[in-house]
């Protein structure tokens, strides 16, 4: 299987801070990669420099299949959707609305189709025209999630997608996007729900005070954490952290 | 961009309060402020009371003049009142019916034909300390008139009896000789009488006689010089250097209309800019789908579109009560682009600073208001030091540039338009500077 995404030794600093450090990995079609770790681990940093919002200082990201040219690869944003924590939306416009302007926006070739299809995969058709701002949280996310597919990118990055959800909201945000990795599109996602990861996702990135600590299935990272195949992935997390950072574990516990 | 115009536009359409508020708040404060400075109580209710007997006329030299008809002229530059009694005009002061009373006395004509006692007028004022400084130096000047008036009518009568004593003739006085000999016919009368006189005593009093005559004669006929310069000892001969004049109420008009250009554009491009990032929808944006130049142009070609119709819409609604030349449309319009423009990029530098919607907005007010005040400071009102710091402040900032612009546009006032547009160009171009770079970050 080719890669549609290659992280190569990203690094990020703001000012004397490094917030990425020599982050490397690379994500291949139709995988769901979570990417865990503690506040301040750089996970929102990574995601940001993966879909554009920012530049790394060091390293690159590239978001294109091979044989593309330079030009089209500098276009990171347009490869890579984009659903961030907060939902971007205009909550005085409809569903169909905010769908179009930005399928519109991405250049969509068939920007109405586009809507038709999104708001089918959302199961959200029969509030397209419902300003956005008198949706449900869940369906609010929905729709920040189909804006980050509506240009059918072949990586769609999910910022804590669930964080603002009940259980019955997150499961039917992860059917929808269950349903879009199993069409090819690779989702990388943020979280901090470590159940949720062990439960969608292929492989497991652990952040950590910007580095990349661990890369690999959930199944591994319980085996890392001393925990038994279908154990706690949260506890094996956090067994896993406090071996490899016993500094900021002992800052942590500190009274 | 047009489907950034296009979202925008569909928002501002659905946020009716807010819609209503921006067009509605601006275009009310500024035809107040308009109407406030062109329609000034100018003539405010003064109480007339005239305790002189009917018919009594004031004794100027040889006219006389009806006090009751000089009151009219002395008093046309206030509303008045007539009152009977001074115990009803100080009602009406206490009621606020009139803001004062001024009461003519009925010694007036005695005091005046007396020639030793200056005439006295009564006023009684009431009121707040503005309307009692409009309705003071309102009457100040009446007064001053009316004692101008006087003066010249005195200087008449003086210079109508200097002119009998040079060249003779009859006074007019009750008692005066008739067929007066004039000073000027002395010297020529007594050169015949002088020459018929032999050397002696009597010659020599005759030749002094005649000196005199000649001499008193020279200093009358200064004298009637010098009456007419201590009547109005300085006279204003006033010259506009640059420009036309332009009249008060079409200057009203023009502040008026830029202060709403000024707040709609300011007031849109602001909320615009910090309502993306409220929506958090910068960060979709930014990351390749738009620019930040092209989003900051957008925002200020919406905000300044907004307000250059309403503005326009304000100068042709306006021209049905005050004359505006139409046939200087053109530059009307190149003025209110031009400021809409710079409005607009001040506004999207201020929305990309503040970040959210309600501290813009906040800001965008509480820099427009100061702004216009500041601009309006006449020179010569404020310490010179503080004047240049105002000034300065001024020539930062469009609003003082707009208004310039359009008052050459709409009244041809100087300095030229092409100076002020060029000004509102450059600052548009260092706003929109600020603007994308208050944009850098885009969370």
């Amino acid at each position: 299987m080719s890669a549609v995404l290659r992280v190569s030794a990203l690094g990020k600093r703001y000012g004397e801070l490094d917030a990425l450090r020599d982050v490397s990995f690379h994500a291949d079609a139709g995988e769901l990669i979570a990417v865990v770790g503690p506040n301040g681990a750089g996970k929102t940093t990574l995601l940001s420099i993966i879909v554009g919002i920012q530049t790394p200082s060091t390293g690159t990201v590239d978001a294109a299949p091979d044989g593309v040219s330079a030009a089209a690869r500098r276009h990171v944003g347009r490869r890579v959707g984009w659903a961030p924590q907060a939902p971007a939306l205009y909550s005085k416009l409809s569903v169909a609305e905010n769908l179009e302007l930005f399928a519109r926006l991405e250049g969509v070739a068939d920007p109405r189709a586009a809507v038709a299809r999104m708001l089918e995969q959302t199961g959200l058709a029969a509030r397209a025209s419902e300003p956005v701002g008198r949706l449900s949280g869940g369906n609010r996310q929905r729709v920040n999630v189909a804006l980050g597919l509506i240009g059918d990118p072949p990586v769609l990055a999910l910022d804590e997608p669930s964080a603002s959800l009940d259980p019955s909201q997150r499961e039917r945000l992860w059917e929808f996007v269950g349903a879009r990795v199993a069409a090819g599109t690779t989702v990388v996602f943020s979280t901090h729900n470590v159940s949720e990861a062990q439960r969608y996702a292929d492989r497991v990135l652990v952040l950590a005070e910007g580095r990349l600590l661990f890369d690999g299935a959930p199944q591994a990272l319980l085996a890392q954490g001393g925990e038994p195949a279908g154990g706690d992935l949260e506890r094996a997390l956090v067994l896993f952290l406090d071996a490899r950072t016993p500094a900021s574990s002992a800052a942590e516990g500190a009274p | 961009m047009r489907w950034l115009l296009r979202k925008d536009l569909l928002i501002l359409g659905r946020s009716r309060l807010l819609l209503a508020l921006l067009i509605v708040y601006p275009v009310a404060i500024a035809l107040l402020i308009g109407l406030a400075i062109s329609r000034s109580p100018s003539r405010p209710r003064v109480a007339i009371v005239d305790e002189t007997p009917p018919g009594e006329t004031v004794k100027v030299g040889d006219q006389r003049v009806l006090v009751s008809q000089y009151a009219r002229q002395l008093f046309d530059k206030v509303q008045a009142v007539d009152v009977p009694t001074r115990a009803q005009a100080v009602a009406k002061v206490d009621s606020g019916e009139v803001l004062a009373a001024v009461v003519i006395p009925p010694d007036i004509a005695a005091r005046v034909a007396s020639d030793t006692e200056a005439a006295q007028l009564e006023v009684l004022y009431n009121g707040n300390a503005l309307e009692q400084s409009l309705v003071q130096s309102t009457l100040d000047s009446a007064l001053a008139q009316a004692n101008l008036g006087f003066s010249a009518q005195i200087q008449q009568a003086a210079g109508s009896v200097i002119g009998s004593l040079l060249s003779g003739g009859n006074l007019g006085s009750i008692g005066a000789p008739e067929n007066l000999i004039g000073l000027t016919q002395i010297p020529p009368t007594l050169a015949g009488v002088i020459a018929r006189q032999p050397p002696g005593r009597d010659r020599t009093q005759l030749e002094r006689i005649d000196a005199f005559a000649g001499f008193a004669a020279q200093n009358l006929s200064l004298a009637r010089r010098v009456l007419s310069i201590i009547g109005q000892p300085i006279r204003v001969n006033s010259m506009l250097l640059h420009g036309r004049r332009t009249p008060l109420n079409t200057f009203a008009v023009v502040v008026a209309v830029s202060l709403s250009l000024m707040l709609v554009c300011v007031l849109l491009a602001a909320g615009g800019v910090a309502l993306e990032r409220e929506e958090h929808a910068l960060s979709r944006l930014l990351r390749g789908l738009v620019t930040r130049e092209t989003l900051l142009v957008e925002k200020t070609l919406l905000a300044a579109g907004c307000a250059f119709v309403i503005a326009f819409a304000m100068l042709a609604g306006i021209s049905a009560f005050v004359a505006l030349d139409w046939g200087r449309v053109g530059q009307w319009l190149a003025a209110l682009a031009l400021g809409a423009i710079a409005f607009g990029a001040l506004g999207v530098a201020i929305g990309a600073l503040a970040r959210e919607v309600r501290a813009a907005s906040l800001l965008a007010f509480l820099l427009s208001l100061p702004l216009a005040f500041l601009a309006l400071v006449p020179a010569g009102s404020v310490s010179g030091g503080f004047y240049d710091a105002i000034a300065a402040i001024s020539f930062a900032f469009p609003f003082k540039a707009a208004l310039q612009a359009l008052d050459a546009a709409v009244n041809g006032a100087s300095p030229s338009i092409g100076l002020a547009l060029v000004h509102l160009a450059v600052l548009s171009a260092v706003f929109g500077a600020l603007a994308r770079v208050g944009l850098r970050s885009v969370e």
